[in-house]
């Protein structure tokens, strides 16, 4: 089965983002892959270790988005492709979709495309649904276990509420929750293999496509209002007396 | 010259890094209290490749560059002292002398397994209780050939790993006769009958790599179970600690790392006389110290792991880097504790831990006493 697993790079987690002349900078944190992508590197080589086949980490992004498909790779993945064209400005979750979706033919074959549950970064969690829509394929959203019998996936989906089994038959969009399974960790020999892969990068021209237009821009981009925050410590003699005092500013401040 | 890890060892060290800080860093503290091996993080280590750094990929190992292997052993020292030791013992002394000086049917029974993390881990014995440092004359666990079996009788002490191998390689005499061609090595698995591994010694710290005595009653092995030539043990295993020299200075660097990082983060929340201690010049100073030591003993290591994946000589440049990484390791330490006050001597912060672990650095895997003779000798030979 030739599974893609589609990944982006993002900032770490740790970063500290701040708005600044309408942009987001992380300033020099380091960008990984997206955490949740992980999961879907973990999902689609669960998928070809059960079933056999291969597992092609796909990306759009900038030229340094190539060390989140290094990480693919190193974690197990065959091969990866990258997606970028100096020519694309800011995406949107729908222009990523219809670049996504205009890859995923040209690689050929695909029979399941797999998609960590959001991003990092923007997080609304739509380009997996719009790149489903763009392909024409059956979306199997939040899997938490998947498996593929005679052409055709079945997911246990995971949400708040409970559990949900539902199928599709092949080719699907599947996008993978936590309970998928711990990413594995990236062994010597796949970052053996990731250090000396040459990834090909795909341009708007190589796709037969033009940059997206966004139908999505962001008007403005502010951080939040900071807050005045006055810090007042409660003394008495006894811890019970101090006790007593927090009660009574808890129940005056109708924090309770 | 080129002083940059290349995009291998940086996206190597980085994964055992982050594997070190989510598997093996917050369990440190456990393990040195209850005196318990962490299975765990290491079952976990043979899939990424940790318990294979000296074993070919064709036996199921990673087969890394000396270099990626002492970030793999500083990064583990980097997260606990205990964890890497062991580890670092499993793969330069206990399967490296397999790797490099064993039959194919050596390699191919006992390579993979202790790769994995299914099994359990490799081991040698070479102290005695009257051998460390002088193996040459101090060695009495004696083999004997009969018919098509070694029997085996003696006893070792201090072997790192005893209780958790699958086998134990150990450093026999083979040739009443003595001299430097009278020692062979050989493979005990740790069920044969006769062999009897003590409980685990009470030490300072390390509490969590098992160390004990073994005795050996009529231990009977095949003739095949022989690793390497017989009679070049002692040969062998001067090669093998040469290896294990940079692995311990590596272990140093990481142990000094994890204590600096302490001290710096305590200095900037504690406060006296108004004002954060890093913005105290005594502080600065031992920070400042310790930052450049560290960096000191890093480059000592790497040179001598460099020179060793080159193959050239490198004996003197291990033995110098093990001197300086162990006993900087024991100075930063030690100035850790002294930053953070009655604090540091508290178990409640890690960096008591830390000196307690680097003491052994200045002794195991050769003292500092002979690292220096190893030094002079070939300084005074050179000149």
């Amino acid at each position: 089965m030739k599974i893609i697993v589609c990944i982006k790079q993002v900032p770490d987690s740790e970063a500290k983002v701040v708005a600044a002349d309408g942009k987001a900078s992380w300033g020099d944190a380091p960008l990984v892959i997206n955490p949740f992508d992980e999961y879907a590197v973990e999902g689609a080589l669960q998928q070809k270790e059960a079933q056999g086949g291969e597992v092609i980490a796909l990306c759009l992004g900038p030229e340094t988005a190539k060390e989140a498909l290094k990480h693919a790779l190193a974690m197990g993945s065959d091969s990866a492709i990258l997606v970028s064209d100096p020519a694309l400005g800011a995406v949107d979750s729908q222009g990523a979709a219809k670049l996504l979706a205009a890859a995923i033919p040209k690689i050929g074959g695909v029979e399941m495309v797999v998609f960590g549950r959001q991003t990092l970064d923007d997080g609304t969690g739509l380009t997996i649904a719009q790149t489903a829509r763009v392909l024409g394929w059956p979306l199997l959203s939040f899997a938490g276990a998947i498996k593929v019998d005679g052409g055709k996936a079945t997911v246990e989906r995971v949400f708040e509420e409970g559990k949900q089994t539902i199928s599709a038959s092949l080719p699907a969009v599947v996008s993978v929750v936590q309970s998928i399974g711990e990413p594995r960790y990236p062994s010597f020999m796949g970052i053996r293999k990731a250090s000396k892969a040459v990834i090909p990068q795909w341009s708007l021209a190589d796709l037969g496509v033009t940059a997206p237009t966004p139908v999505v821009t962001r008007a403005a981009l502010d951080n939040p209002p900071s807050r005045d925050v006055t810090c007042e410590i409660i003394t008495g003699e006894t811890p019970a007396q101090i006790a007593e005092a927090l009660a009574e500013k808890i129940l005056a401040e109708k924090v309770l | 010259m080129y002083f940059e890890l290349n995009e291998e060892q940086r996206m190597w060290q980085k994964t055992v890094h982050d594997f070190v800080a989510a598997e093996v860093k917050p369990k440190a503290r456990d393990i040195d209290e209850t005196a318990t091996f962490n299975w765990d993080a290491t079952r976990k280590m043979g899939p990424i490749g940790l318990l294979g750094l000296s074993i070919p990929e064709e036996y199921g190992g990673a087969g890394v560059d000396a270099i990626s292997a002492a970030i793999a052993i500083e990064e583990l020292g980097w997260g606990c002292g205990s964890t890497a030791l062991a580890i670092a013992a499993h793969n330069g002394l206990g399967t490296a002398p397999i790797s490099l000086y064993a039959s194919e049917e050596l390699k191919k029974r006992w390579l993979p397994l202790v790769a994995s993390g299914r099994g359990k881990l490799g081991s040698l014995a070479l102290t005695e209780p009257g051998a460390g440092s002088d193996l040459q004359g101090g060695v009495r666990t004696r083999a004997e050939k009969v018919g098509n079996e070694w029997i085996i009788n003696g006893s070792k002490m201090w072997c790192t790993n005893a209780s958790i191998a699958e086998y134990i390689i150990t450093l026999v005499r083979t040739n009443p006769a003595g001299g430097s061609r009278s020692l062979s090595m050989i493979l005990v698995p740790t069920n044969t009958p006769g062999l009897r591994i003590a409980p685990a010694e009470k030490k300072m710290g390390l509490k969590g790599s098992p160390t004990h005595e073994v005795t050996y009653e009529d231990v009977r092995v095949p003739l095949d179970n022989l690793i390497g030539e017989a009679n070049r043990g002692l040969h062998q295993t001067l090669a093998t600690l040469d290896g294990g020299r940079i692995s311990i200075g590596a272990l140093s660097v990481g142990l000094a790392q994890a204590a600096y990082e302490a001290a710096i983060e305590y200095s900037k929340q504690r406060h006296t006389f108004g004002k954060p201690l890093a913005e105290h010049q005594a502080i600065q100073f031992m920070l400042a110290d310790a930052a450049t030591e560290i960096e000191a003993a890093r480059l000592l290591i790497y040179r001598a792991a460099w020179l060793k994946q080159e193959g050239r000589p490198y004996s003197k440049e291990a033995a110098m880097g093990k001197l300086y990484a162990t006993e900087m390791a024991e100075r930063v330490s030690r100035n850790a504790i002294q930053i953070h006050g009655g604090y540091g001597y508290s178990r409640e912060y890690p960096v008591e831990r830390i000196y307690r672990d680097a003491r052994l650095m200045t002794i195991g895997e050769g003292t500092s006493e002979m690292q220096r003779m190893v030094i002079a000798r070939q300084v005074l030979l050179n000149d």
